[in-house]
């Protein structure tokens, strides 16, 4: 019998205003629990002022090992940034 | 010519790059990771109960608060480097196991007693300082979840090293007696934080990958060098004196060169015969014993309300 707890990935805003950015996992028997201990271990100091947990086996990832192709599509394409459209010095702010 | 695996891997090394989870990693690299967060966080937990020893015996409310807070805080150490050392696929039980059958391994220093309260302002300054020392070069580690666990770490360590050095500078600014607790503390505590650091660098044969893969940044030595330098003045200022009669400035390097460490005793230790050994290894099973029908009810209750919510669903 596996004797851990469930993982949860926990996920905390600092401040509103920003995202949820993900700060490291702990176990818990459920989620309620994933949140106190989440207060506990990772807003000692005032760090959060939300929190979201998910169980880790819920999480999709991509695969590392096929990132130089997934993200291929991307590479080619600068006519998406606007430094690769000329325009005369006169205009401004643009 | 096509790179094999293990030389893309030491090309994003040397670029300085991190290492994710699901990147692909060599087996002895992952290895080397899991005995040493493991082993770090293990001294994280160990490390609680030479100081809880003396929570309920602190001399004031102040000291009280600042000692729980500082012990709770090695707890959440030891919590973000299981969760970083599980993200190369160790379970948190095999560690436990490994931990609580003497199997595993844990900073030495925390087989050491706590005979009087001025231990724990030595511990403070001194071990918390060696283990600064030693955790800040660890923030740019190469795998990505130990740097970032150890940054966390960093930021909270300072107060637990000013907090032990307040707890001195009062005892050295107080009667006779309480300035002979604080030298009496020094004494015994000097010697196994310089042993923190580890064997010297030639009895170190694991330094030199460890570096070619960017998880250690500076040897034994060159820590432990930087950590006596960093003290002698702490202790002059105190007012206290070190405990080695070789103890000297080196006026050209500007370092100080320290007599030799008693490597025969941080063996003893290392293998199970320090003073403290048994009792701490004792108080980490009854604990995790004790705790184990926390851990069933809060698992009972948490499968009863699904149970409930998926009849609720059906109905
Ligand atoms: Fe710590
Ligand atoms: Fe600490």
């Amino acid at each position: 019998m596996n004797k851990n707890l469930p993982l949860y990935e926990i996920f905390i805003r600092s401040k509103n205003g920003l995202h949820h950015k993900h700060v490291g996992s702990l176990h818990a028997s459920d989620p309620q629990m994933a949140i106190m201990n989440a207060r506990d271990v990772y807003t000692r100091r005032q760090e959060g002022i939300s929190i979201w947990v998910i169980e880790s086996k819920d999480i999709t990832a991509s695969n590392p090992e096929d990132s130089d192709a997934f993200y291929a599509p991307a590479e080619d394409k600068v006519y998406r940034h606007p430094t690769f459209y000329d325009l005369p010095d006169e205009v401004k702010h643009m | 010519m096509e790179l094999s695996l293990e030389q893309k891997f030491q090309e994003k090394i040397d670029r300085d790059e991190r290492i994710e989870p699901r990147d692909w990693m060599p087996d002895s690299y992952r290895k080397t990771l899991v005995r040493q967060i493991s082993q770090h966080a293990h001294s994280e937990l160990v490390g609680m109960l030479p100081e809880g020893n003396w929570i309920s015996r602190a001399p004031s409310l102040r000291r009280k608060l600042g000692l729980m807070a500082k012990v709770q805080d090695e707890a959440g150490h030891g919590l973000y480097l299981y969760s970083a050392a599980e993200t190369l696929g160790v379970e948190r039980d095999t560690m436990f196991d490994q931990l609580h059958s003497g199997k595993a391994k844990y900073s030495s220093i925390f087989n050491y007693p706590t005979l009087t309260w001025a231990d724990i302002g030595a511990i403070g300054w001194l071990v918390d300082g060696a283990a600064i020392m030693n955790q800040v070069p660890l923030c740019r580690c190469s795998y990505g979840p130990y740097a970032r666990a150890m940054v966390r770490v960093c930021k909270e360590e300072s107060f637990h090293q000013r907090q032990g050095f307040e707890i001195m500078l009062t005892l050295c600014q107080g009667t006779p007696e309480q300035k002979a607790m604080a030298q009496d503390a020094l004494n015994r505590w000097w010697w196994p934080s310089l042993m923190m650091f580890g064997p010297n660098d030639a009895e170190s044969p694991n330094t030199k990958q460890s570096m070619a893969w960017n998880i250690k940044r500076f040897s034994n030595d060159e820590l432990r060098q930087r950590f006596v330098d960093m003290t002698v003045p702490q202790a002059e200022l105190l007012g206290i004196k070190i405990p080695d009669p070789d103890l000297k400035l080196n006026e050209e390097t500007g370092n100080y060169h320290f007599g030799a460490i008693n490597w025969d005793e941080f063996w003893q230790v290392v293998k199970g015969h320090g003073p403290c050994n048994k009792d701490r290894l004792a108080a980490r099973v009854k604990a995790h014993e004790e705790g184990a029908w926390v851990r069933e009810a809060a698992m009972a209750y948490a499968e009863k309300q699904e149970n409930r919510l998926n009849k609720a669903k059906t109905a």
